[in-house]
């Protein structure tokens, strides 16, 4: 069969399926399990009524425990045992050893470091993208090509900046933009950008800033329009110049999303995986968190300490996450 | 001397559409001026234009004797007061106040006394330390005035200050603002509102826009008086002055009108022979119409009354397309729908227009 076609059945027997249940289980309920109807009709409505709200988030209640909650108590368990024993309980011996790797230190301090890095330039140059953009005629136009990015895979973005870092033996003409613009203006050796201790690690995050400043951008631009206008007016009259205007009004009256994009810009740090695998694989010291747990898990088949940084991963974006949530909800009341 | 000078000023948007042109407009130190007009007639335009936030697109604004058409805002020595407030909303009321000083570089000290005057003037004190989204509508509007206070600019600028305001704070917050005035007589006040009481009762003069330009400017009981235009006879007061078509048949010291209608009035316009035979609109305001037997001015039939209690309002019957008659009668009066009513006005109170223009300022 044409994978097209089996792409829409797929489709049509998903939907149906969900449309079919809900309207089945729900007649199912109203008509046999408790008819609104005979000596009972009250207590029927009262108990199906109670019953519904089960029954619809079943499904969605299922998905998330199969999917979700399952694979988190399976890695838990998968962190206290150990691969060598059978799978024997080891207790906290995983984390000793792991604990113990530099590597994993190594991953640790990354992390930190991409944890500042990242969100604050994002979060700056969308603010500052944002604010220059927000008066003039092709605003517009170089907020979609800031945007773009976004669209664009870790991955794919990875690669695109692989070519620019790209480094040709010395005299021949350089393909990477970067090498290019270096020779021609210090006349010194290429450099193999990717490989230069610590610095590599902000070449890294620079993908990563490209890529999440058009998400931080679109935010800010939305909450700086929210701005009443009166009050920058107001500012006007006291005598504020244009960049005390930004700093003491406008940033003060969209802190909260500030945070918001901060936050959710460092859980997706966090979670950095694509990025550094597809650019380094976590050589030359840029190794990070998930791509230690990745290694772990699928390189070395160690499954207990693996899950053993899984399990540190979802600690350190726990707080963030609960936080980020919070300020959103309260942000929409 | 802080004299406000606007002359030839005009604003036009994007080199086309044309909102306000020619306003000549001479304001004395102390004055308070109100701007009023039907929406859209560019009199928040004109205020704005006053503080610096929009651009002059031509002519002169001069403060002080001097040029300021492209001076900043804040370098203008004015202060204004916004019709939402406009509060900082991360900042308590007494950084609120303090902002501007702050930011002119003033000592800490200088500026904590000028705050703890302005917030005792408006009993803003027990507030200072509260962020705006903790007070009323009443209070915010009060450190909005105590923002500009602190600056002590020679001239305030209101744009429809009070409209956010419910009606009995409204009444209230417009006295204080009476009161504000007396208490700095030598500050000049620029007023924006679409409120005829409003106008009618703070200003010194009223500066009625219309049609992009000036209609009239006048003291209150002037412009109701003596009003230069129908524009400006409708404009001001309410409900609006009647208009009813009539021919001029006696001409002098006094005018004789004979009404389309079959009435006849007596104006006290003076008029002269040439007037003879002219064509004319008698203005009476509803309030000076009052119930006659015979020799009368204007009869018609009740269509519909609104007893308000101290007086009565009687809407006549008219014809398709016209607006009704309207007389305001004191006292209360049951039961006059479908009756005919005959009206007359003493010939003080009897307006005469030409072309829409008013007899006395041709």
């Amino acid at each position: 069969m044409h994978p097209a076609f089996l792409g829409l059945l797929t489709i049509a027997i998903g939907v149906g399926g969900c449309v079919a249940y809900y309207f089945f289980s729900n007649w199912v309920l109203d008509n046999v399990l408790f008819p609104a109807k005979g000596p009972q009709a009250g207590r029927n409505i009262n108990r199906a009524n109670l019953i519904r709200p089960w029954l619809f988030l079943f499904p969605a209640m299922i998905a998330l425990g199969l999917y979700l909650a399952y694979p988190v108590i399976e890695t838990l368990r998968l962190s206290l045992t150990d691969r060598d024993q059978d799978g024997a309980f080891v207790g906290l011996a995983n984390y000793m050893q792991m604990f113990g790797e530099p590597k994993f230190w190594e991953a640790m301090r990354n992390n930190m470091l991409w944890l500042i890095v990242v969100p604050a330039m994002s979060t700056m140059f969308g603010l500052l993208v944002a604010q220059l953009t927000d008066r003039i005629k092709w605003g517009n136009i170089a907020k979609s090509l800031i945007f773009m990015p976004m669209a664009i895979s870790f991955v794919g973005a990875a690669v695109i900046w692989k070519l620019i870092y790209d480094a040709r033996p010395e005299g021949t003409e350089q393909i990477g933009v970067l090498n290019a613009i270096y020779v021609a203006f210090s006349g010194g050796a290429p450099q193999q950008w990717l490989t230069l201790p610590i610095w590599n690690n902000f070449f890294l995050m620079v993908v990563l800033i490209w890529i999440q400043t058009g998400f931080s951008m679109v935010i800010l631009s939305a909450a700086l329009r929210g701005i009443p206008e009166e009050t920058i007016e107001a500012a006007i009259v006291d005598g504020a110049n244009p960049i005390q205007i930004f700093f003491k009004i406008k940033v003060p009256q969209i802190k909260s999303t500030i945070m918001v994009v901060w936050t959710t810009i460092t859980l997706v740090v966090l979670k950095v995986f694509d990025i550094v695998f597809a650019m380094t694989n976590g050589q030359w010291s840029t190794q990070v968190l998930a791509n230690y747990m990745y290694t772990q898990l699928f390189v070395a088949n160690d499954w207990g300490v693996g899950s053993a940084s899984a399990m540190m991963i979802m600690l350190l974006v726990t707080p963030i996450l609960v936080w980020n949530v919070r300020n959103a909800r309260k942000e929409m009341r | 001397m802080t004299d406000l000078k606007l002359t030839n000023v005009g604003k036009t948007y994007g080199g086309a559409v044309e909102v306000l042109k020619d306003i000549n407009l001479d304001i004395k130190q102390g004055e308070l001026i109100v701007f009023v007009g039907p929406s859209g007639c560019g009199k928040s335009t004109l205020l704005r234009m006053i503080a610096g936030l929009e651009k002059i697109t031509s002519g002169e604004l001069e403060i002080d004797g001097m040029l300021v058409n492209d001076v900043p805002p804040a370098q203008r020595g004015i202060a204004m007061v916004f019709q939402s407030y406009a509060l900082y909303p991360h900042m308590t009321v007494r950084e609120n106040m303090s902002f501007a000083l702050k930011l002119a570089g003033k000592a800490q000290g200088e500026i904590d006394e000028a705050v703890n005057r302005a917030a005792k003037m408006l009993q803003l004190d027990q507030y200072l330390d509260r962020l705006p989204k903790a007070l009323s509508g009443g209070q915010r509007q009060r450190v909005a005035i105590g923002r500009s206070i602190v600056r002590d600019p020679k001239v305030y600028l209101f744009d429809e200050p009070l409209s956010n305001l419910d009606a009995a704070l409204r009444v209230a917050t417009r006295i204080e603002i009476a009161q504000l005035k007396e208490q700095m007589p030598d500050r000049t006040m620029i007023y924006v509102t679409h409120d005829q009481v409003e106008a009618m009762t703070l200003a010194s003069r009223i500066v009625v826009l219309a049609n992009k330009g000036v209609a009239q400017v006048g003291s209150p009981l002037e412009l109701y008086e003596r009003p230069n235009s129908e524009f400006v006879a409708q404009f001001i007061g309410s409900p609006a002055m009647n208009l009813l078509p009539g021919e001029v048949i006696e001409t002098g010291e006094q005018t004789r009108v004979k009404l389309a209608g079959g009435g006849e009035a007596v104006s006290h316009y003076p008029t002269q022979a040439s007037d003879l035979g002219l064509k004319v609109n008698v203005g009476v305001r509803p309030e000076d119409f009052e119930t006659c037997e015979s020799d009368e001015l204007f009869a018609g039939e009740v269509n519909i009354t609104e007893a308000l209690g101290e007086v009565t309002l009687l809407y006549f019957k008219a014809d398709e397309g016209q607006e009704p008659s309207i007389a305001k009668l004191p006292g209360i009066h049951k039961g006059m729908r479908g009756q005919t009513v005959k009206l007359t006005a003493p010939a003080d109170k009897v307006h005469l227009f030409a072309n829409g223009t008013s007899l006395l300022y041709r």
